[in-house]
């Protein structure tokens, strides 16, 4: 069998097209590496429809017909977008047996684009969690390595982890994930990966098991800059079914590679340097502001003075609405029943039962900050600093044109570590979760490597739709890593 | 502000989220750690600002008043844990 490692979508594709390799052959190979992975990137496999669409796409080649972007291209589904006759889990017992009868419209983009999907990736339970540690269908294990003697397995960051780590074990040439607080950037950065958010409104999240409905947005997670284009591309659609998807023309995101780095301003939140950054990170930071400087950008030093308010805020903002939008698992419609023979007993029940323990919490507190006489204090306080932390952002981009900072605090830690203090986990999502209460376009990218060969990634923040500066900007952080 | 025994007890009401006595315990802690940690918001002067319910700012269009169905009773009941004569199940409710 050819070995299709390290092989990016681009490439795939010419080598299909020159019919150099199927995509059957193709797409068998990942489904031999996933049988034999024992990470559990996966919660189900579709094999079968995979083999199915792999078939229809080289039909569809030799005719040199219809050939669609992505076709013959297998992916990873994220178990948080519903997909029409395949088990969609989020992640939690409560939907262990959920089919649902629709496809999401991110799904159907990318198999209307010809995508064959292997299955349906591993995530936190409903998204909530930094390590993918919270789901019902177990851990997921970072494929890399610390190069130290003896050490523990890693954590692949979450909540997309199962997505970050099929696609940086080379079980899928790519893969979606959600993003409410950082769910695409960290996985991507703790697996060496490129991952996108887009701007809030990109892609529709009609289908997309809700989390926390102002925050949630899909988006790619890609071994390159240039695959992560691609996917958006066919990610990103207008949607009359969700009610906040932009009408705004969608760009053709591979003009990034024509875009001119030169002349622009690079700002550099002087905020970001939070307490507790590893020093590794720093230098690859001070590195990558090298890098920018080399090539012609300017450096500028901006100043978003909300930005330490920004994780309390999200803490507040997403329990709530997730308080809201998990209410609809009752135990009636779908999905796991404990029986009882009272109607409340069934209801308190069900959700003792069918939901983890990090899901409970959140559900807690956002219980609590919109009840009676703490709405006024915790939530409408909370909308009130995410205001102002969106108001830093516009004027910051009154001086630059995007925003420099790593990714995350830290890189892959063991699995297991993080799991007595609620609030040590949710520290890993202080510096994406700004972008995300502004509804910001980011993107992580691989810049450097740590001591013990660990990966470090780099944010580049942009203006709303503005995702062509950002994959420019990681564009050339990615070529240019090597010399770092 | 502290959440005390029966702030956690009234809340999983609310949340119809069954608790027993270890998990009220554990609870308490962490939500009180948890609470603790955004009161830091306190600080922020927000006397002039209004509230962000969204950073989605385009208009709003009408949908289409069409009646359009992509589904079925059969299929929206399949996934019911108990369903009988088109209808979902639940346990008898007297009042």
């Amino acid at each position: 069998m050819t070995d299709f490692k390290n092989l990016d979508i681009s490439t795939a594709k010419e080598c299909l097209l020159k019919k150099e390799f199927s995509s059957l052959e193709l797409t068998e190979f990942f489904i031999d590496r996933i049988k034999k992975s024992n990470l559990n990137c996966f919660i189900t496999n579709t094999f079968e429809n995979a083999i199915e669409m792999a078939k229809e796409s080289d039909k569809k080649i030799s005719r040199n017909r219809e050939i669609r972007d992505l076709e013959g291209i297998p992916i990873g589904m994220k178990d948080l977008f519903c997909t029409k006759g395949v088990r969609t889990t989020a992640g939690s017992k409560i939907l262990e047996n959920f089919v649902p009868f629709y496809e999401s419209t991110v799904s159907n983009n990318l198999i209307s684009d010809g995508a064959v999907i292997l299955g349906k990736t591993n995530m936190d339970e409903f998204a909530m969690g930094s390590a993918n540690t919270t789901s019902f269908f177990g851990n997921v294990i970072n494929p890399l390595k610390s190069s130290e003697e003896n050490t523990k397995d890693l954590v692949p960051g979450g909540s997309s982890g199962g997505s970050a780590s099929s696609v940086a074990a080379n079980l899928c040439m790519a893969a979606t994930g959600s993003d409410t607080g950082g769910s695409i950037r960290q996985p991507a950065s703790f697996c060496g990966l490129v991952g996108l958010k887009p701007t809030y409104g990109r892609c529709s999240r009609f289908g997309m098991i809700a989390f926390a409905s102002s925050l949630d947005q899909a988006g790619p997670i890609t071994k390159t800059v240039k695959d992560a284009a691609l996917m958006l591309q066919s990610m990103s659609s207008y949607d009359e079914k969700d009610s906040t998807s932009s009408r705004k023309p969608i760009p053709q995101y591979l003009d990034f590679l024509n875009f001119d780095i030169r002349g622009k301003k690079i700002g550099l939140p002087t905020e970001y340097k939070v307490e507790g950054l590893n020093s590794d990170i720093v230098k690859v930071w001070d590195d990558t502001i090298n890098l920018f400087k080399k090539n012609g950008a300017e450096i500028v030093n901006i100043s978003l003075p909300h930005t330490s308010f920004a994780l309390p805020t999200y803490y507040i903002i997403a329990p709530a609405e997730a308080s809201a939008n998990l209410a609809r698992y009752d135990g009636v419609k779908y999905g796991f029943r404990e029986n009882s023979d009272d109607l409340e007993d069934m209801y308190e029940l069900t959700r003792a039962k069918g939901f983890g323990d990090e899901v409970k919490r959140r559900l807690m507190i956002g219980t609590y900050v919109l009840s009676a006489g703490y709405y006024d204090a915790y939530y409408l306080k909370a909308l009130k600093v995410r205001q102002l932390i969106s108001d830093d952002f516009k004027s910051a981009f009154e001086k630059c044109d995007v925003i420099l900072t790593p990714t995350t605090p830290n890189v892959a830690f063991p699995i297991g570590e993080k799991q007595n203090d609620p609030i040590e986990m949710y520290l890993n999502d202080v510096l994406t979760v700004p972008a995300s209460l502004a509804g910001l376009p980011a993107i992580s990218v691989t810049a450097g490597k740590n001591s013990n060969n660990l990966p470090i990634g780099m944010q580049v923040i942009g203006r709303p739709f503005d995702e062509i500066s950002i994959l420019a900007a990681g564009k050339l952080i990615e070529e240019y890593r090597s010399f770092l | 502000m502290s959440i005390d025994n029966k702030t956690v007890r009234k809340v999983s009401k609310l949340a119809k989220i069954r608790i027993n006595e270890q998990e009220e315990k554990k609870l308490i802690e962490e939500l009180n750690n948890i609470l603790g940690w955004v009161d830091e918001l306190k600080k922020v002067d927000t006397e002039k600002i209004e509230p962000m319910l969204s950073v989605f700012n385009e208009s709003m269009v009408m949908r289409r008043d069409e009646v359009f169905s992509e589904t079925s009773d059969e299929l929206v009941l399949k996934n019911a844990p108990e369903s009988k004569s088109g209808f979902f199940v639940v346990p008898k409710v007297v009042e």
